[in-house]
């Protein structure tokens, strides 16, 4: 289970909407527990495909590295990512499961002509067969990312 | 010999959760192909079916990617610390 503040979720989706009409991406901080994952602050990155921003993103490993300092001094984890996909549902692309990396989180916010509508979040199974959904639950009082 | 192999976050659920783990291998390629016969799950994580290494795979030694260097032919010597480090991509259909 992912557990998202209200404040948190709707940085991911401002991110979307005002990437819009490509596709904006970032890393997610946070902490990874037995029972469950926290995403305390989000990390925007910018999206390096510039030859089809539209419907691909990538992040450099120089920006993995940057998000896992950044991570470190705040005391968290990278956890996860987050990506819009404009004009088109919040569920993963083939494409989105053969590039996945497992264990992080991996979060779609779907941008409909502009406006952010769904958010979810999968985690590629062991065997790389598919994506799995992951639950997300709301963070009450959770305190503000940094 | 001893070199290092740094292991992301992401892979360590199937080296036992270590973070780093010790290899005497002479180069790149052979450090790896160690690696994932010792730790088989991370092998289909790592390479392509028709084995070569995933494109969102990036190998450094010392900091220098070794795309640069001999790729997994580079060699390595006693003290290297070899990075496994993720870059990430996606993305909707057309």
């Amino acid at each position: 289970m992912l557990l998202l503040s209200e404040e948190i979720g709707r940085g991911i989706r401002e991110h979307g909407a005002r990437g819009y009409p490509n596709e904006a991406c970032g890393a997610m901080l946070g902490v990874d527990r037995e029972e469950n994952r926290e995403v305390r602050a989000l990390f925007p990155l910018i999206n390096r495909r510039d030859d089809s921003p539209r419907n691909r993103f990538s992040v450099t490993a120089e920006d993995v590295r940057g998000a896992e300092r950044a991570a470190a001094q705040q005391g968290l984890e990278l956890i996860g990512w987050y990506h819009s996909h404009p004009d088109h549902p919040a569920r993963p692309s083939d494409f989105d499961r053969d590039q996945a990396w497992p264990w992080y989180s991996y979060v779609i916010v779907s941008v409909a002509a502009g406006e952010p509508r769904d958010l979810t979040s999968w985690r590629l199974a062991d065997d790389r067969s598919q994506f799995l959904p992951e639950e997300i639950a709301a963070r009450a009082g959770a305190p503000p990312a940094k | 010999m001893a070199i290092k192999l740094e292991i992301p976050t992401a892979l360590r659920p199937f080296t036992g959760k270590q973070a780093s783990v010790e290899s005497d291998a002479a180069t790149v390629g052979e450090a790896l192909r160690r690696l994932t016969a010792t730790y088989a799950d991370l092998h289909k994580h790592l390479y392509t079916d028709d084995g070569r290494i995933r494109s969102f795979v990036n190998i450094y030694v010392n900091d220098e990617d070794i795309r640069y260097l001999e790729k997994e032919n580079t060699p390595i010597k006693d003290g290297d610390t070899i990075s496994i480090v993720p870059s990430i991509a996606g993305g909707r259909r057309r």
